[in-house]
């Protein structure tokens, strides 16, 4: 017979467990996305999760918009890394178009997506170590990101939101202060994650907060859908950029790193090893760029006159160019009808664009492959049984990013 | 080495009859099955030893208003990770009654798939363990990706402007 010290009101059910109400707002959530946690004092029972907060439709507000006006759409889905995205959807729509880059076109696509995954990577890292609460990582981190943004910001004028590049292309050739800017980071960035390394890679609290939390075997990970270092944590060495390379990642020489366990400590140590690889990417690129000379060394998009825009001061002097621009400002370029699957690795798992088109101006039907939706589900498996303070850091070392959930 | 051809003879062999419409917009194998056989299909390309197509990388829908009594195409993108070749397998049902086998016991990964999917475009999943709206209002009442429901007129002029920051 157990003893009650609350008494409950007559006709009352006992309820031995706590619902605790995780979001959309809460602090440890970073972003809009509610879990309705069933807790047995701090053990997690059953977790529910509440996705859609942020849903605006992008899907439908693409069947009306010519190809170029997507791409400020894309920029929305995963904002910590929007050049990979935008990127990803010019690819697509390259595809669909057949149009081929130029090889320079290619190296630069790869250095600023490299440079989105290094920020993408040093967000969700660091973010991992506020949430077992060592805030000194994050603080440490943000400098460097913040030169990632300055870069991006000389390219194509936006931090956060970039709608960088243009299919085909990039809008302008990259001017000196982003090659200096590029250098700069090329040259302190190694130090700086060495050191952010050091601060939790062999700490023991962080350790031991992290180890055997949140893991998930190979088996269920491929079953539910895990892409991008969450799947090569858990030991499978699936990357889209080497499995069907795009943007000339071919020409590159770099390795895919893998944990076994597929714990939170080993997607923060895939995340880790992944930043090393893409500073090698970046170096690599960076000097085959350097190689380019004369006017070779001047080609930033490919020759498209019915999707890229002209130059403005060819369109008032230019009869041709100015029938282009108004040609596409228009909408009256019509896309070659066809259906289209395109994936790049996106920082968080594969990015992928289903594209369907009837041979109009928009697209007939636009689906968005977002990496965290899917594996977003794995999340009560993950957590069920583990404290609630772990189920935290789980979810931020799954990289969840609210505005790619939801669409 | 599995081909794009070498997976249409396998299915051709399975299926003789029921697997059609195959074709390869842009290298990716592209076929069609009745409804009723989803499950049979996505079993045999799970479970063949030579198949293996064992990822569901996605599920989304399509709705094409012109094709009566087949609207609504469900579409799967499978991938055979080991040896890199992906599939896009497609059922279509009539939008009237649009019932078809969940994947969710092959691929805990089609859950929520399947939620968005009625979620957009009210296709029932037979057997599915929660099917309910994911991504809009529990409340809403219509599926807002059928070709039905147009955007909004962008030259309307009923709009009070001062309401949306722009007056």
């Amino acid at each position: 017979m157990t003893e009650h010290h609350i008494k409950l009101p007559d006709g009352s059910i006992e309820k031995t467990t706590t619902t605790l109400n995780l979001g959309p707002t809460h602090p440890a959530t970073h972003g809009v996305f509610q879990n309705i946690l069933e807790l047995d004092g701090e053990r997690i029972v059953s977790a529910e999760q509440t996705v859609g907060y942020i849903h605006r439709a992008f899907e439908k507000i693409a069947e009306r918009r010519p190809l170029y006006q997507i791409t400020p759409l894309t920029d929305r889905l995963n904002y910590c890394s929007a050049p990979i995205n935008n990127l990803g959807w010019h690819l697509t729509c390259e595809k669909l178009l057949g149009i081929k880059t130029p090889k320079r076109v290619d190296y630069l696509r790869v250095i600023i997506m490299e440079l989105a995954r290094i920020s993408d990577h040093l967000i969700c890292n660091s973010i991992v170590g506020v949430d077992a609460g060592a805030y000194t990582g994050f603080l440490y981190v943000m400098q460097y990101r913040e030169l990632i943004y300055e870069i991006y910001e000389e390219i194509c004028g936006a931090r956060l939101t970039t709608n960088i590049g243009r299919i085909g292309g990039f809008e302008r050739n990259f001017n000196d202060i982003v090659f200096q800017k590029l250098e700069k980071f090329l040259r302190e960035y190694p130090g700086v994650l060495k050191e952010f390394q050091n601060l939790f890679e062999r700490n023991r609290i962080f350790m031991e907060r992290t180890m055997g939390t949140g893991a998930i075997s190979a088996e269920r990970a491929l079953n539910y859908g895990f892409t991008g270092p969450n799947l090569r944590a858990a030991g499978v060495d699936y990357d889209v950029r080497i499995q069907t390379p795009y943007s000339s990642y071919e020409d590159f020489d770099f390795i895919i790193p893998i944990g076994t366990t597929g714990d939170n400590y080993d997607r923060w140590l895939v995340r880790n090893q992944e930043m090393w690889q893409s500073l090698r990417l970046i170096e690599q690129a960076y000097q085959k760029v350097q190689e380019f000379k004369g006017a070779e060394a001047e080609v930033y998009h490919a020759d498209v006159p019915e999707y890229y825009l002209p130059p403005k001061e060819d369109v008032y002097t230019k009869m041709e160019a100015m029938i282009w621009h108004f040609k596409i400002v228009y909408g009256e370029v019509n896309m070659p009808a066809g259906e289209v699957y395109f994936s790049v690795e996106g920082a968080n798992g594969e990015l992928g664009f289903y594209l369907i088109s009837d041979g109009g101006r928009a697209p007939y039907r636009l689906h968005f492959r977002r990496p965290c939706f899917i594996y977003y589900q794995a999340y009560e498996e993950l957590t069920k049984g583990s404290m609630l303070s772990d189920a935290i850091i789980t979810m931020s070392s799954l990289n969840l990013i609210a505005g790619e959930m939801d669409a | 080495m599995l081909t794009n051809d070498l997976v249409k003879q396998k299915l051709i062999g399975k299926f003789p009859k029921e697997v059609t419409n195959f074709g390869e917009p842009y290298g990716m194998l592209t076929f069609e099955a009745p409804k009723e056989l989803n499950l049979k299909v996505l079993n045999f390309l799970y479970d063949d030893e030579l198949l293996k197509f064992r990822f569901l990388t996605d599920l989304c829908a399509v709705h094409y208003p012109d094709q009566k009594g087949r609207e609504l195409a469900v579409v799967y993108h499978l991938h055979n990770l080991q040896d890199n070749i992906r599939v896009c397998f497609k059922v279509l049902t009539d939008i009237n009654q649009p019932d078809i086998y969940t994947a969710t016991g092959l691929f805990s990964s089609a859950n929520w798939m399947e939620r968005e999917t009625y979620d957009f475009f009210g296709v029932n999943f037979v057997g599915h363990p929660n099917l309910k709206r994911i991504l809009n209002v529990d409340e809403m009442d219509y599926f807002p990706l059928r070709k039905e429901y147009p955007l909004e007129d962008q030259v309307r002029i009923d709009k009070d402007d001062q309401m949306f920051g722009r007056g």
